[in-house]
């Protein structure tokens, strides 16, 4: 646990420190204190701990009777693939090429559609949002194409691009862009205009401006947009491996729905949320480096 | 020596929803190089306009501002500015923010580097170099801030009310730190204030701005020796400026809310004002 210590004014003039006059010293009350809190912390920890293994657990256990018993309560359990069978094939699965292949290259697509979808959404972002005649040429174009689900791209991009490939890439794109863009505007607008005027008080020419203050002041929303972004990059890109794909994790899901391995439906999905998790937790981990003031100033609140 | 600022006949206007506001109205005044000038005047009387103007980021709507004998175009790094809020970027650190001036000169890392470092070590404040701006406290951002301001080796410094929102041990800390370093810079400085001790304590002249339009009203030369101590502040030499000073603002204090009171409220304050009126004054 880090001990956050405020930095005082070190000319600020020494006040003399109230003497105790009772009870233990300074030190033993610091001892017994930061032991109490130690303590409180782990209790609260292994609390959390214990109550999510709970809630896992009774999951599970709900899965495995209700496959067990072959529940039919209007939704059916008849079909549905039990927890055991489940793991059984996952560990099939991470034996087989065929599998991991798919992984990959559900990650590749991913990774370039997210890549240009970051480049393009946060550069794009930072200029319509700070020079107003980029944002009234740019933005009526983006407002109408925004609300059109990425999924519903698919035929259209399937004519648009000369591969399948390209196709599905542009899907995964679209799906992170205008959440990567709108955000980016947005963190553009939340900049304190004092922070423009002390950098163009310092000789800050138009091109630094955004550069060295517009850029890094709207990066804690540009964060906000990838993370966002990566979700529905995962959604849109899982929804075009079903329709239009040939391999990727999407692609292996659906495929077993038609090749009547329904157990491995269940590792497809878990695949895809496992996938998924990870992507955010690398945005969170790259943010967190790319934006090292924000964890400084979250440790002082 | 350079660093002379020459307002004359300065006129501002704001378009605002009801008709242009009149914030500044035929104001004229000149900063000799190298003296430190303070305008106090109440709350919303216009100083920090007279102060955007120099600082290039308000245009002129009548009216002219010379530094040097030559019109402003812009903010420049010439004109240091230091501002009431904490405007420090809070993604680079303390000297990370020190740098940015002289980046913008193109001043290459290794140089920027070592001034910024240089200046820090001046102001006390090396051991927090790479601290990020949140991690510290509120005297202290505004220390960085005026160093920051200095780093490019600006002609003069405008000071838009930089200790106003610090506790008072700290503002008078900071009076001393600024003061001390200005006795040894010697750049013209602009410095606004509605603290009447704090223009006192730093000031060769200060000039009394009154309310709606902005008008200079009075100006006062400060004949306290340099280089001013706290002890200063208890001096009869003080006092009589300070009771000079408290009539003069009070007065033009008083004339601003008139604006907002009833007719006939001003006379004999307190007695016609009735519970409506009070009402309006808080």
């Amino acid at each position: 646990m880090d001990v956050v210590r405020r930095i005082d004014e070190p000319d600020a003039v020494a006040t003399p420190r109230p003497t105790v006059r009772d009870g233990p010293t300074p030190v033993a009350i610091e001892t017994a204190s930061v032991w109490r809190r130690w303590r409180a912390v782990v209790l609260q920890r292994a609390r959390t701990f214990a109550l999510g293994l709970v809630s896992l657990g009774t999951t599970l256990l709900l899965w495995h009777l209700a496959t067990r018993y072959r529940l039919d309560l209007y939704v059916r359990f008849t079909n549905i693939p039990s927890p055991g069978d489940v793991f059984d094939h996952l560990v099939r699965a991470l034996h087989s090429p065929s599998y991991v292949r798919n992984i990959l290259k559900s990650l590749q697509r991913i990774f370039i559609g997210f890549a240009f979808a970051a480049l393009f959404g946060i550069a794009l972002g930072v200029v319509i949002g700070w020079y107003r005649t980029a944002r009234e040429l740019v933005f009526p174009t983006a407002e109408v194409l925004r609300p059109i689900p990425a999924i519903a791209w698919v035929p259209m991009s399937i004519m648009l691009w000369p591969t399948a490939e390209g196709s599905m890439v542009f899907i995964t794109f679209l799906g992170a862009f205008f959440p990567i863009l709108l955000n980016t505007m947005h963190g553009v607008a939340m900049i304190d205009p004092v922070l423009v005027r002390a950098a163009r008080s310092l000789g800050a020419r138009p091109r630094a401006l955004l550069l060295e203050v517009i850029l890094p002041g709207s990066l804690p929303y540009a964060f906000t947009g990838l993370s966002v972004g990566m979700g529905v990059a995962w959604v849109s890109l899982i929804a075009a491996e079903m329709i239009s794909g040939q391999f990727g994790i999407g692609y292996f899901t659906w495929e077993s729905y038609s090749l009547i391995q329904y157990a491995d439906i269940a590792v497809g999905m878990i695949t895809i949320g496992l996938l998924g998790l990870v992507c955010s937790g690398l945005i969170r981990m790259l943010g967190r480096i790319a934006m090292p003031w924000i964890r400084a100033s979250e440790a002082h609140k | 020596m350079k660093g002379r600022i020459e307002i004359s006949r300065l006129g501002v206007r704001f378009a605002s929803g009801s008709g242009d506001v009149e914030a500044l109205h035929d104001v004229s005044m000149t900063v000799e190089p190298g003296s430190f000038v303070s305008i106090i005047g109440p709350s919303g009387c216009g100083k920090s306009t007279l102060l955007n103007v120099v600082a290039g980021f308000v245009r002129p709507t009548t009216g002219s501002v010379l530094i040097d004998g030559k019109t402003i175009d812009g903010p420049s790094a010439e004109r240091g500015v230091v501002f009431q809020q904490y405007s420090l970027f809070p993604w680079r650190t303390v000297r990370g923010n020190v740098e940015f001036g002289l980046k913008m000169k193109g001043i290459a890392k290794p140089e920027r580097e070592v001034r910024a470092r240089t200046l820090l070590g001046l102001a006390g404040l090396l051991a927090f170099e790479n601290h990020y701006p949140d991690a510290l406290s509120g005297g202290m951002k505004q220390r960085v801030g005026i160093v920051r301001a200095l780093a490019p080796g600006p002609q003069m410094l405008l000071m838009d009310e930089p200790f106003g929102a610090l506790d008072a041990q700290t503002r008078s800390v900071m009076q001393q730190i600024l003061t001390n370093m200005w006795q040894r810079l010697r750049i013209s400085v602009l410095f606004i204030t509605h603290d009447i001790d704090e223009a006192i304590f730093l000031s060769d002249r200060i000039h009394v701005m009154t309310a709606r339009p902005g008008v200079l009203k009075t100006a006062i030369d400060v004949p306290l020796p340099r280089p001013r101590t706290p002890e200063m502040v208890t001096s009869a030499g003080f006092m009589d400026l300070r009771g000079s000073l408290i009539r003069l603002v009070r007065e033009e204090s008083l004339k601003a809310m008139g604006g907002e009171l009833a007719d006939g409220a001003l006379d004999g304050l307190g007695i016609e004002i009735g519970p409506e009126g009070l009402g309006r004054m808080l």
